[in-house]
């Protein structure tokens, strides 16, 4: 909360500027039963036109000044929400940035997506609401009071007790109903969910007879939701008669009292006119405040998930050393990581050395712990045990970005963003001219894919690279890779769309680059790592092989059933399958 | 004639509707005669405090026997009126959910006879949100929207007739003024529109910037990209700050506007009701009736025009829920169903004819024999009537034509439950339940023990994968498979054959993302499962194809050729050329 205000201090003008707008707005209303009982009193008993008149004419102008005042308020409380927001969406957009790819993962995308639209749209509401409207209900209903006790002390006490009375049921059900409309909410989520399982699952739930089971099992979803609506139901029909109730025994209590007054000459008629207005305004605007309570709720809470994560700092320490520059030695030292505690390890004792310029293989089925291995070489993930190491000096060591400007990694899903050809090459280097960037690519294997398109690097690129066939977004993310002329090169099943005569011509040009740089390729193709100069077999998160192809054949017996099954079936790879 | 056409849809689901309402028939006419009683006591308290006000003049001057008695008669009135108010309320709930309840289970007990035909035909999403949305919408339109539309209009009407009795005069003013509100309500939200039309698109470019960024944040993280981002992000956010302040600001006007032109309204009345009373045509505690309606008045009339084009939707959103819950059933199962005695495996098809498109005749004269313990590969290219002979097998569509049994009975002579029964699946497009690991596996047989079910996962090789979940087999998977990769949902898949294991297996050899090594192992464990068990394989794989029994050669939806590997090599016809074009280099 102190972090909310802090952040709002921005605003201050606006914050004090709007509630007091809508302070004036409420006077204006306050005085218009005053306003009654004088035309009342001073015009009608008087017999007096001219008063009439008057009075009639104050009417409009405090209509006119109430309006004035709450456009006025809007105006400031719409400034103060939207500013509010839009530095909020800024502030955790960037601090999303600063995350590791554990925290990401904890977090989950999907989460961090929901604060950034939905959370942070109910925060503006509940920002615009709550200036709008938390002060002036309050001030209209307490106003209402204060202008019963100015005019008679005795009756205004009938208000006191009603405001009690009013606020008690009002906020007792609209705040006591809230769990039971989260039950109906969640209820009739499970009644979506059941209905989409039943749909996109229809064959396998008729395959394996389980019709109904799944009848059953939706009449229960189905009644319980049901239920939770009648529940809800019962209380929230209770409100309007139970406060009109209240309010209409009050007036009845406030007229009898009202007729002593009036009789002993304590009161006028006009007045007591005027006391039994102020009691209509009540009710209303305790209902308004009752709801906007219930928003603000909701807004607090969106704002405290949003808090949470703006008090995560990244789990990851930065280093301070910087990489030193040439060429790099790679070693990994009895490597052991486990995404969670209590989680089986995802790699165990790995160790194995690559020197500049060399090619390491990396083979092993899903799940074997391919990916994790060349994630930990730019820590995405640290290590739970054991070291990584460059030139000797464990990559915790150095600065993030140091360490991963010099590698470059062409990921499983090849994404691209929106943009061009080039802004999406350009993400390896921002620096980078036409010349490199087409040297890149042509490394690549993807000049083809330029010349394919009317606008060369210019080429539009739509969101997710759609407009690109998959063999295309993966030859353009091995470019974007190589445009940093990456001192380390990680290829993550990278090759998998590209055809045979493609694969080959690009692991040559890789070969042959002017740097030399040490190239990790995972791969479940025995084809893709055989010229390796070292490959290591992973299985279930163990290394149960190292060595180069012929040696693994002699020596590795995974390796070996690998290669011999993709030997069985290489041809007929995508062949009986058109 | 469109607007006739849609005009009758709407009769007729209004019709349906009713057929839903009728069982409570009695709890609506109740529960509007409830309402009824409600909207006329309540606007009779105005003007009995108006009476009682008159009572009370001045010093000395105050009627305390009359008063006493309009006093009494308010409280009789006040209480009587919350009572059924109250019941009202409760019967229009009960009413209100206990249709939606009826309702929704009758589209869902359809949506399990549907045939597959149709349900094939439409996106998963939209019968979805007819059965939530449509029936949230329509709840809330017709039922809740029905009484509050019979309320409102009476108390529009009352208020009317009460007025016209204390002044004609003054209700025409008001009459004439209250719509004034309404018009400029409407007037400032079509302005609006476009403002908030802008603010949308611009929120719109702002979350796919979002989904894109934050969905590839690690993407981000490994190219260094994060300060590009930031500023590509804040470009667009400043232009949603500008955008979003007009439209809300401009939209937040429509309350204070309306709040004016009421306020206008009251001092009108005031002004027109003193000069009234001066003239003698009206007593104060009129006056003060008088106020206390124009203040209510305006509200029905706000509701009204907001329940109307609810109305209109709710009746639309009725149409196509009855356009779900009308479809016609599958052909029902015989009312005498035969059974096999024991089910042994043995599938014969004889001249089947059938296509999903009358106009696209898909297989013509399809005959097929597979005696108990037949491995079967269907091989052919995509769109060769592959996936149609399953969906023929399965049941899950009929052919126009021709017979299909299981062991010599008719498929068609018996349950569809126990045709299914006695067929394992395991299709391309894998399918999991939301649910704990177990509970997907035991999916078919929810009351396999503990042992049986890691038996099964062993020998699926997925029994290690789910050993290293965070919570093994009680970790929860959302629908679809949430995280898991597509090998180990196809694993999954697999495992909770393993645990049923009928006598014939249908398998869409779903090995497309599961890598080579997996796939060798549940190759192995398909052909120990495969052992004496009738199975229909539609193969990718040469290894699969070489060891089948029967190679089915389709195309066109019809087999042109039909043998095992060795005996269709010899015939030299199109799977020899095929097999020679694709799988020998």
């Amino acid at each position: 909360m102190s972090e909310f205000w802090k952040h709002m201090r921005k605003y201050r003008k606006e914050c004090i500027l709007g509630p007091a707008f809508k302070l004036l707005e409420a006077l204006f209303e306050l005085i218009v039963p005053l306003i009654i009982a004088g035309l009342v009193d001073n015009g009608i008993r008087m017999n007096n036109t001219a008063a009439v008149y008057g009075s009639g004419g104050l009417l409009a102008l405090m209509a006119a000044l109430g309006f004035a005042a709450s456009v006025t308020a809007q105006y400031f409380a719409a400034r103060a929400a939207i500013g509010y927001s839009s530095d909020l969406r800024h502030r955790l957009f960037s601090h999303i940035q600063s995350f590791s790819y554990a925290d990401l993962d904890h977090l989950g995308v999907s989460t961090l997506i929901t604060r950034m639209t939905g959370d942070i749209n109910q925060v503006q509401t509940g920002i615009n609401l709550g200036l709008r409207l938390l002060l002036r209900s309050p001030f209209v209903v307490f106003g209402a009071m204060i202008m019963a006790f100015t005019i008679d002390t005795r009756s205004a006490l009938i208000f006191v007790g009603v405001i009690a009375v009013l606020f008690l049921i009002v906020f007792g059900i609209i705040l006591g109903t809230v769990p039971m409309h989260r039950k109906v909410r969640s209820g009739l989520d499970d009644v979506t969910a059941a209905t989409r399982e039943n749909l996109s699952g229809v064959r396998v739930i008729r395959a394996f007879v389980q019709e109904d089971t799944q009848i059953s099992r939706f009449d229960r979803l189905n009644d319980f939701l049901t239920r939770a609506q009648l529940h809800v139901g019962r209380w929230t029909s209770a409100m309007n008669p139970l406060t009109f109730l209240v309010l209409d025994l009050a007036i009845v209590l406030l007229i009898r009292t009202g007729a002593f007054r009036v009789d002993e000459g304590s009161l006028s008629q006009g007045q007591l006119i005027a006391l039994y207005n102020y009691m209509g305004q009540i009710l209303v605007e305790l209902v308004k405040l009752a709801n906007l309570i219930v928003t603000l709720t909701k807004s607090a809470a969106c704002g405290r998930r949003i808090s949470d994560i703006m008090q995560l700092s990244s789990s990851m320490k930065d280093g301070t050393a910087d990489l030193p520059p040439g060429d790099l030695t790679l070693s990994f030292d009895d490597v052991s990581i486990r995404y969670s505690e209590g989680a089986d390890p995802s790699l165990e004792h790995i160790s194995f050395t690559a020197a500049p310029g060399e090619t390491v293989g990396i083979i092993g089925g899903t799940g074997s712990g391919k990916t994790t291995l060349v994630h930990l070489i730019p820590r995405f993930y640290d290590v739970t045990g054991g070291s990584v190491r460059l030139e000797g000096q464990d990559v915790r060591d150095f600065r993030l970005s140091s360490l991963r400007g010099a590698v470059g990694i062409v990921p499983q899903h090849a994404v691209l963003f929106q943009g061009t050809i080039r802004s999406n090459l350009l993400w390896g280097n921002p620096d980078a001219d036409d010349a490199s960037l087409m040297e890149a690519a042509a490394a690549a294997q993807a000049l083809d894919v330029l010349d394919k398109k009317e606008k060369g690097l210019d080429e539009p690129v739509e969101q997710g690279g759609r407009n690109f066939s998959g063999g295309q977004r993966q030859r353009l993310t091995i470019a974007r890779a190589l445009v940093r002329r990456p001192r380390i090169l990680i290829l993550d099943d990278s090759a998998s769309a590209l055809d045979y005569a493609t694969d080959a011509a690009l692991r040559k040009s890789l070969r042959s680059l002017p740097y030399h740089p040490i190239t990790l390729i995972v791969s479940q193709r025995t084809s893709s790592v055989r010229f390796a100069d070292r490959i290591l077999v992973l299985d279930d998160g163990v290394c149960v092989g190292q060595g180069t192809h012929e040696q693994l054949l002699e020596t590795c017996p995974v390796y070996r059933e690998i290669h011999e099954a993709q030997q069985a079936d290489a041809a007929a790879e995508g062949g009986m399958k058109s | 004639m469109k607007n006739r056409e849609k005009h009758s849809s709407q009769m007729q689901a209004l019709r349906r509707v009713l057929t839903y309402v009728r069982p409570h028939m009695p709890l609506l006419m109740l529960s509007l005669l409830l309402n009824l009683l409600t909207v006329v006591l309540s606007l009779l308290i105005p003007i009995l405090i108006g009476r009682g006000i008159d009572c009370i003049l001045a010093a000395g001057n105050v009627d305390f026997t009359r008063l006493l008695t309009l006093l009494g008669q308010i409280v009789a009135c006040i209480g009587a009126s919350a009572l059924f108010q109250w019941l009202s309320g409760l019967l229009n709930n009960r009413l209100t959910y206990g249709t939606v309840r009826d309702i929704r289970q009758d589209a869902f007990r359809r949506i399990q006879v549907l045939p597959l035909s149709f349900l094939d035909s439409r996106p998963v999403g939209d019968t979805v949100s007819r059965m939530v949305s449509d029936v949230d919408t329509f709840a809330d339109g017709l039922l809740m929207g029905f009484t509050q539309f019979f309320s409102g209009v009476m108390t529009i009407i009352g208020t009317l007739i009460f007025m016209l009795t204390l002044s004609p005069l003054i209700t025409l003013a008001v009459f004439i003024l209250t719509p004034l509100s309404l018009f400029v309500a409407r007037f400032i939200s079509s302005r609006t529109y476009r403002m908030f039309r802008l603010q949308s698109s611009t929120r719109g470019e702002q979350t796919a910037l979002i989904d894109e960024t934050v969905g590839n944040q690690k993407l981000i993280l490994a190219f260094s990209h994060e300060q590009a981002s930031l500023e590509q992000f804040d470009e667009i956010n400043s232009r949603l700050e500008e955008c979003s302040l007009k439209a809300t600001f401009f939209s937040s006007l429509v309350n204070p506007s309306t709040r004016f032109v009421n306020a206008l309204v009251y001092a009108a009345v005031a002004l027109i009701g003193a000069l009234t009373v001066l003239a003698g045509g009206l007593s104060v505690g009129g006056l003060t009736s008088f106020l206390s309606y124009a203040n209510q008045y305006t509200k029905p009339f706000n509701e009204i025009s907001g329940v109307i084009t609810e109305l209109q939707n709710a009746l639309a959103c009725a149409a196509r829920i009855f356009e779900l819950i009308d479809e016609e059933a599958q052909t029902p199962d015989p009312d005498k169903p035969e059974e096999p005695t024991s089910v042994m495996g043995h599938f014969s098809l004889e001249h089947i004819r059938f296509s999903y498109d009358e106009s696209r005749p898909l297989i013509t004269d399809l005959s097929l024999n597979a005696a108990p313990g037949t491995r079967v590969a269907i091989v052919g290219p995509t769109g060769c009537g592959k996936t149609t002979l399953i969906n023929l097998l399965m049941r899950f569509y009929d052919p126009q034509s021709g017979i299909i049994r299981l062991d010599g009975v008719r498929t068609d002579a018996m349950r569809r439950s126990t045709l299914r029964r006695n067929i394992g699946m395991v299709l391309q497009d894998t399918w999991l339940p939301a649910g704990t690991i177990r509970e997907i596996i035991t999916f078919g047989r929810p009351e396999a023990t503990e042992e049986e079910v890691i038996a099964a996962a062993k020998a699926s090789h997925a029994h290690s994968f789910i050993r290293r979940l965070p919570q093994g087999y009680d970790t929860p998977i959302a629908e679809g498979g949430g995280s898991l990769s597509q090998g180990l949902q196809q694993l999954l898949c697999i495992t909770r054959v393993m645990l049923a294991l009928p006598p014939v297996l249908i398998l869409d050899e779903a090995t497309s993302s599961i890598d080579i090594r997996t796939e060798q192992r549940i190759q192995k464990a398909f052909a120990a499962m495969m052992q004496g068990r009738t199975s229909f394989i539609v193969a990718h794989r040469l290894s699969t194809i070489k060891n089948a029994d029967i190679i089915l050669m389709m195309k066109d939806g019809n087999v042109i050729e039909q043998g095992s590997h060795e005996q269709l090599l010899r015939n030299n016809g199109s799977y020899a050329a095929l097999y020679r074009s694709q799988f020998e280099q």
